[in-house]
């Protein structure tokens, strides 16, 4: 399949009064049409920034986009003019954001909100729009959505909100979805209740979805490839089968150990991730994650190992194989 | 029923807050149902999680317990290691302030829970000074103790919240609890702010610290998957009413109340094999509002199976089905 977008050596950086911050260093990926990707990682990982930084939403200054490509339908959008990366956005990539409480305006109507999109970027007038828009709300399972389009978003449960945000990334039928933790603020059932919408959205229309999350529960059922992200490293990407039965760096090993499943019959003792979550500031020498790791060994603190083949369509980045055992 | 081994027995407990409305002579028009009629009782030495979705009641129920909101009706009987049981929800004053030695709370938000203006060494021992126990010198001997106990290092005394990552601060606070030896702690949601790999650094220090000081918890929680594994029996709630209370691996394995077998069914297992196989039950809609729950059964809105009249017209009977496995549903 043709890929949809590729992304290559994604570096970004924010400048801040204690110094530089490496927020994403050298991210390559790439997703096929149709595909969906999930991107998984701890806060301050660099997920959300290597994701905003694709659609250029990184506040410039104090972000900046040191460099990289991200060759979207074969343009980059990191080179693309402000005017044209507007019509990329909503239009050809939607996106939903993590808290539907505050990414939607509190004192627009939702059918607004809803129609603005639609006539911009597909030329509609406002009745077709409206009508449009009702249709919209409807397919996110919003009932009697037509009267409901004249609501504010204050008269709209979390759920709700976040359908309406689905709804209005979808509204000009994008090829690819970018779904930034929605559904972190949201309860189980209703977090159920959006990746069932998603999955049925995904099915129907066909468009690729690029996932983020710190739960690898969800990813589990939703994704095709997972990708594993650490202190602004991709450390390993295999595809879900693959990472959740071989995962092979230290840190995804880690993760899932840490996990307690609810399917989990046995009491067995969490495996903790001894240590703090890393610090930005200033690239490390070594491997990012050699101070918290259980496999470390005296290269780790030299060279920063670079993400390889292990086996087919399974990559990580790490000098030790773990599935030796520990080295000490 | 109040055998030897109970620390904590709630019968019928209710908290209702009243809306008001006008300025000057505020009348009260309605309340908010957050905590309706709750009864069951914790083991000493073990752990009771009590889960539910967000408004549901559990942290208000926890609070409640500990007499930090006073409660509508119903009881509260605390038993403490002396043998001696006390009716918490009669108690104020001074007897009351003597009963919160032995009872401590673990806050959810690592950050707001903490004074930043005060040093580690003053938050954790200011128990201390407060309930007469230590003083000068003792007090900071007993807070590096605490300190040591919690995994930090006893240096830290000096610093500032600030200065501490997430999974940290929600040490000091659990050090901060376990200042006066307490026999009882409820810890409101203690991981749900943390990193993951984090969560389970901090689930591993509060079950040592439990065989350690033989301590009881109430664990409130949201994430099915942390309250099984740190739990001996569970509580799900659901609009301020308990719906099924059983042992932890007689609940998981074997839910009975349909709001329990949606709620699990809900909960993604990091497993993509297991997960194309599995079948969700998908509610519909959202939780209802606590002002004004729906008559009957509270599930009866949302419920795969409810029967009408039945379940919109009385209220399920609180039913033991064996084992101590209790269910409130009139269709199992």
């Amino acid at each position: 399949m043709a890929a949809l977008l590729e992304v290559q050596d994604l570096r970004t950086q924010f400048q801040t009064r204690d110094g530089l911050v490496y927020a994403v260093n050298g991210v390559s990926y790439d997703l096929a049409e149709g595909e969906t990707l999930g991107i998984v990682g701890e806060s301050g990982c660099g997920k959300s920034v290597s994701v905003l930084s694709l659609m250029r939403l990184i506040p410039e200054p104090p972000g900046k986009i040191a460099s990289g490509k991200a060759v979207f339908q074969g343009k980059d959008l990191l080179k693309m003019s402000p005017d044209e990366i507007r019509h990329v956005r909503g239009a050809q990539i939607g996106m939903v954001f993590q808290d539907p409480m505050t990414s939607l305006n509190p004192v627009l109507t939702i059918g607004r909100q809803l129609t603005e999109a639609l006539e911009l970027h597909m030329g509609m007038n406002k009745q077709q729009a409206r009508q449009r828009a009702a249709e919209l709300l409807g397919m996110v399972g919003i009932p009697q959505a037509g009267d409901r389009l004249d609501d504010y978003p204050h008269q709209f449960s979390g759920g709700m909100r976040q359908r309406v945000m689905i709804a209005m990334a979808l509204s000009c039928t994008p090829q690819l979805l970018i779904a930034d933790e929605p559904t972190t603020a949201l309860d189980v059932t209703i977090q159920a209740q959006i990746i069932e919408l998603v999955k049925r959205l995904r099915d129907e229309l066909g468009m690729a979805i690029i996932w983020i999350t710190h739960d690898l529960g969800i990813v589990a059922g939703l994704a095709k490839r997972v990708i594993v992200m650490y202190a602004g490293f991709i450390i390993e990407e295999a595809s879900a089968k693959d990472l959740y039965a071989d995962p092979r760096h230290p840190y995804t090993l880690g993760l899932l150990g840490s996990l307690p499943r609810v399917d989990d019959t046995q009491h067995r003792r969490l495996v903790s991730i001894d240590g703090l979550p890393p610090d930005l500031l200033g690239l490390p020498k070594g491997c990012p994650f050699a101070p918290r790791c259980a496999f470390v060994i005296d290269r780790c603190w030299e060279e920063n190992p670079k993400l390889e083949l292990v086996s087919p369509g399974h990559k990580k980045a790490c000098w030790v194989d773990t599935r030796q055992g520990r080295p000490q | 029923m109040n055998n030897d081994n109970t620390l904590l027995q709630v019968v019928d407990l209710k908290k209702h807050f009243p809306i008001t409305q006008g300025i000057i002579f505020m009348k009260q028009i309605g309340s908010v149902k957050a905590v309706d009629g709750v009864s069951f009782d914790v083991r000493r030495g073990e752990t009771l999680g009590l889960v539910g979705e967000s408004g549901c009641g559990k942290s208000t129920t926890g609070r409640t317990i500990l007499q930090l909101h006073r409660a509508t009706s119903g009881q509260v009987f605390f038993t403490a290691a002396d043998n001696q049981t006390h009716e918490l929800t009669a108690l104020k004053g001074e007897p009351l302030r003597k009963m919160r030695r032995k009872m401590q709370m673990i806050f959810q938000d690592p950050y707001a829970s903490l004074n930043p203006r005060m040093t580690v060494g003053d938050i954790i021992g200011e128990p201390l000074i407060i309930h007469g126990v230590a003083r000068g010198k003792a007090v900071e001997e007993r807070v590096q103790d605490l300190l040591k106990v919690v995994g930090l290092n006893s240096l830290f005394a000096n610093r500032y919240p600030h200065e501490f990552s997430g999974g940290q601060r929600q040490r000091i606070g659990i050090a901060r609890a376990l200042a006066l030896n307490p026999e009882f702690i409820v810890c409101d949601e203690p991981i749900s702010a943390l990193d993951v790999s984090i969560q389970a650094q901090v689930v591993n220090l509060l079950e040592d610290l439990q065989s350690r000081f033989n301590l009881t918890y109430l664990f409130i929680a949201h994430d099915l998957s942390m309250v099984r594994h740190i739990s001996d029996r569970v509580a799900v709630m659901y609009l301020g009413v308990i719906v099924e209370l059983s042992s932890r691996d007689e609940l998981y394995n074997n839910p009975l109340h349909p709001y329990t077998k949606a709620l699990l069914s809900a909960v993604p297992v990091p497993d993509p094999v297991v997960e194309e196989k599995r079948q969700r039950i998908i509610l519909q809609g959202d939780v209802p509002s606590p002002v004004n729950p729906p008559s009957g059964c509270r599930f009866h809105t949302r419920c795969p199976i409810a029967q009408f009249p039945l379940c919109k017209e009385s209220r399920p009977e609180w039913r033991d089905m064996g084992g101590g496995h209790r269910v409130a549903c009139h269709l199992v």
